[in-house]
């Protein structure tokens, strides 16, 4: 016997339990499926969660979800090779409820997530690969799992299923991923005792703290590495763009070994019990790399759309306001009993357009290039402005102005007075 | 013929890290499995149902988590799912275990008849392959352990032939049902689950057993208060201090390499010229 949902949902990550839990809460007959063991087995540990995207979805998510610390200071520092020069912002605003931002293990959050989509009423199905779409002509009919009996039918399936969506691909939705528009990241988890965890970074019990960094990490490649404090462990991790990677012939895991030796880092970290590297992609393309999102009978959300502001570093909030946005699409159309077409579904693409999501990405639709295209950015500058920092702050005799004088030559030594011009207008242009 | 199989779940040791300084174990995010010796046990029973048709119930004692590992056994084809869980049973050693597993099995028997109970031959926290026995004793079942092979089984006058690895050799031993069969790891390959099963698994309404419905006539028989065993103290073996060597000679030939072998050799055991001359007279 044929099985027949009103909605099946691919993945059950942040982007398809926002999507699931919306639409089985309105009634609707959903299955989800996962090829994870469970929810949250595929995901990397460790992450930012943003509340607002979750509140939307769950307006009480914080009497029972697993949050490890609020943030309470972010920091961002240029890193030379022995050196960084850092700004930080701490707030007392930031330890008044309802707090805006906190660390989390995905593992725990995801099952966590998923828990609510199954009490919702949503059917979850794990170990299972989805490894076609059913069509009939041009319209999406259902799915095909690696399972005997496999085919289940439904009006919509909702593509959640991550980066790199293979889905989509094969459903011929998605040309292949460009390796400029994909970084790969890693991070890895060192377990210390709360305490220490407390003490090296100056917070209380519930408090955190993000670290943002750039700079000669990196080893000239695009990329970030950041640092952030979970309850009794440290999440520590660095990704760069995949073509860059390629040209470098580098591995992210000698880039995150490298970055542990540094010597601002490596205290931060010692001692600490280290589990297991976790490598995953994350598409940074921005808006100029979003594919189509919605057709006849789907809808495209979360990482599969390209819905990551590389700039800041959100993905998760993305994905779970784009899984609302399209149930909240399915809910509209079957409330006013029409068909799931992409002319009905492109509802989802206004509901998008309206949101701060659609907004961010546009405004940075240029940031990509730009990086691409200026190496600088993450090798001269940093290694300046480490020297410049440290000229300031060495007493020897020699008098300011000269030491201003000296960096000033260095900068322009090292990059032309238009080309400095150049970049920062750049820079501002792409942030404007 | 009803086969209930028991299935434990348990923390999957294959993720388990003990800590190289504080020896310690890391059990931070290790995710809970089936026993991996009791899917060969569901698997030979699962066999037994296709093949001569009947019913598989799966039993399992343990935290209200163990829920996931009933209704994976369900997903692989088993009928029924009954998880005993209770707060007085927690702290359970062997003897207090195999006492609740039985005592459910009896409730079992009220509504269908038990032909065989399969049990795994160990599993991989405790260790202990004393489960199955236990119940066996207890219901006063024949126990057939170390199974690698079900021969055949005979309907008609309710009897089973097995292959039991024994010392030494194989044994082929036939007995009269009911009887309590352990299986050998490898003897079989886990089936995939097809999607209907997988459908069930997910929709399965569970059984749910406190102490009373598991039929405990005796509460001082199960949890701490049942098990005389005493953990005192749990570490990891030091690792050992002996380190390979690299034998090198000048000439690097063959013969070279086995003369200087065989020096050190008697030099770190200088009784086994002794022991060698011994030997060969
Ligand atoms: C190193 C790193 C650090 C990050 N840090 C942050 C952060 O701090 N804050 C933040 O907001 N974001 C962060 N992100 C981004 C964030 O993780 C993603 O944007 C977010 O997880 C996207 O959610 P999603 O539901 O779209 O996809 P995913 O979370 O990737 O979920 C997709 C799910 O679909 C399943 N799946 C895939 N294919 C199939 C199939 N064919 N059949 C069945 N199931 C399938 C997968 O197993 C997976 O569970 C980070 C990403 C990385 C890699
Ligand atoms: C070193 C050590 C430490 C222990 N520490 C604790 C502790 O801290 N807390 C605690 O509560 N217990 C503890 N125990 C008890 C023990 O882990 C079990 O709960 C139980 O007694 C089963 O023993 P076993 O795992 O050795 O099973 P075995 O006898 O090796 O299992 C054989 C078979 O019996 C069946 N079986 C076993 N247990 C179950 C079950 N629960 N449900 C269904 N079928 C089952 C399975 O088919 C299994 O393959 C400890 C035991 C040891 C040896």
């Amino acid at each position: 016997m044929d099985e027949k949902f009103d909605a099946i949902v691919v993945g059950a990550g942040p982007s398809g339990n926002s999507a699931a839990y919306l639409l089985a809460k309105a009634g609707l007959k959903v299955l989800q499926i996962e090829r994870g063991e469970y929810p949250g087995s595929k995901n990397v540990q460790g992450a930012i969660l943003y509340s607002d995207a979750l509140e939307r979805v769950i307006p009480d998510f914080r009497e029972d979800a697993p949050l490890e610390r609020h943030i309470v200071e972010q920091q961002m520092w240029v890193l030379d090779d022995e050196s960084y020069v850092g700004n930080t912002y701490r707030s007392a605003e930031f330890n008044k409820e309802p707090y805006n931002r906190y660390t989390i293990i995905r593992a725990q959050f995801d099952k966590w997530f998923s828990k609510k989509v199954q009490d919702a009423g949503a059917l979850l199905i794990c170990e299972t690969t989805v490894s076609d779409l059913l069509m009939d002509g041009n319209r999406v009919i259902g799915i095909q799992v690696d399972r005997e009996g496999g085919a289940v039918y439904a009006d919509i399936v909702i593509l959640a299923d991550g980066v790199n969506s293979l889905l989509a691909k094969k459903a011929g939705f998605h040309p292949e991923l460009d390796p400029k528009d994909v970084a790969l990241a890693v991070k890895e988890i060192h377990f210390l005792p709360q305490e220490t965890v407390q003490e090296r970074f100056n917070i209380g019990e519930d408090e955190g703290v993000v670290i943002e960094m750039v700079g000669k990490i990196t080893q000239g490649m695009m990329g970030t590495g950041f640092l952030y404090t979970n309850k009794e462990s440290i999440t520590i991790g660095v990704g760069c763009m995949l073509s860059d990677f390629k040209k470098q012939k580098t591995t992210p895991y000698a880039l995150l070994e490298q970055m542990k030796t540094h010597p601002a880092i490596k205290p931060i970290i010692a001692g600490g019990e280290m589990k297991e590297y976790t490598a995953h992609l994350i598409p940074e393309g921005g808006y100029k790399a979003i594919p189509k999102i919605c057709g006849d009978g789907w809808l495209m959300v979360g990482d599969a759309a390209m819905f990551v502001n590389a700039v800041h570093r959100e993905g998760s909030n993305l994905a779970m306001t784009s899984g609302r946005l399209a149930a909240e699409t399915v809910i509209a159309l079957k409330e006013a009993g029409k068909e799931m077409t992409a002319a009905n579904l492109a509802l989802y693409r206004e509901k998008l357009d309206d949101s701060f999501l659609m907004k961010d990405l546009k405004k940075y639709k240029n940031m990509p290039e730009i990086l691409h295209s200026n190496p600088q950015f993450f090798t001269t500058y940093p290694e300046l402005v480490n020297r410049a920092a440290h000229s300031m702050l060495t007493v020897d005799g020699v008098d300011k102005k000269s030491k201003e004088r000296e960096i000033r030559g260095n900068f322009v030594g090292k990059r032309s007075l238009f080309g400095l011009m150049g970049d920062a207008f750049k820079l501002w242009r792409a942030f404007e | 013929m009803h086969i209930v199989v028991c299935i434990k779940q348990v923390p999957d040791s294959a993720q388990i890290r003990v800590h190289p300084v504080t020896n310690t174990i890391m059990r931070q995010g290790v995710p809970a499995i089936v026993n991996p010796y009791d899917l060969y046990s569901l698997e030979e029973a699962l066999r037994i149902k296709d093949q001569y048709g009947g019913r598989v119930t799966v039993l399992s004692m343990g935290p209200p988590q163990a829920e996931t590992a009933l209704r994976k056994a369900i997903s692989f084809g088993a009928d029924d799912a009954i998880l005993v869980t209770d707060r007085a049973f927690a702290g359970s050693d062997t003897l207090a275990t195999s006492y609740a597993l039985a005592s459910a099995i009896r409730q079992i028997e009220k509504d269908i008849p038990v032909d065989m109970v399969f049990a795994g031959k160990q599993t991989i926290d405790g260790d202990t392959a004393q489960v199955g026995p236990g119940i066996a004793k207890r219901l006063d079942m024949l126990l057939l352990t170390y199974v690698s092979k079900i021969r055949d089984i005979d309907l008609e006058n309710k009897t089973i032939t097995v292959e039991r690895r024994a010392e030494g050799g194989v044994q082929v031993l036939k007995t009269k049902l009911p009887c309590l069969v352990t299986v050998l790891e490898g003897t079989n390959e886990m089936r995939f689950a097809t999607m209907t099963n997988m459908f069930r698994a997910a929709r399965h309404p569970l059984k749910v057993w406190d102490k009373e419905k598991a039929g405990i006539e005796d509460v001082t028989k199960i949890g701490l208060k049942g098990s005389p065993t005493i953990v005192s103290k749990v570490f990891a073996p030091t690792p050992k201090s002996v380190r390979a060597e690299i034998i090198d000679t000048e000439s690097n030939q063959p013969k070279d390499l086995a003369v200087t072998l065989l020096a050190k050799l008697f030099t770190k055991k200088p009784d086994l010229a002794k022991d060698i001359a011994k030997n060969a007279s």
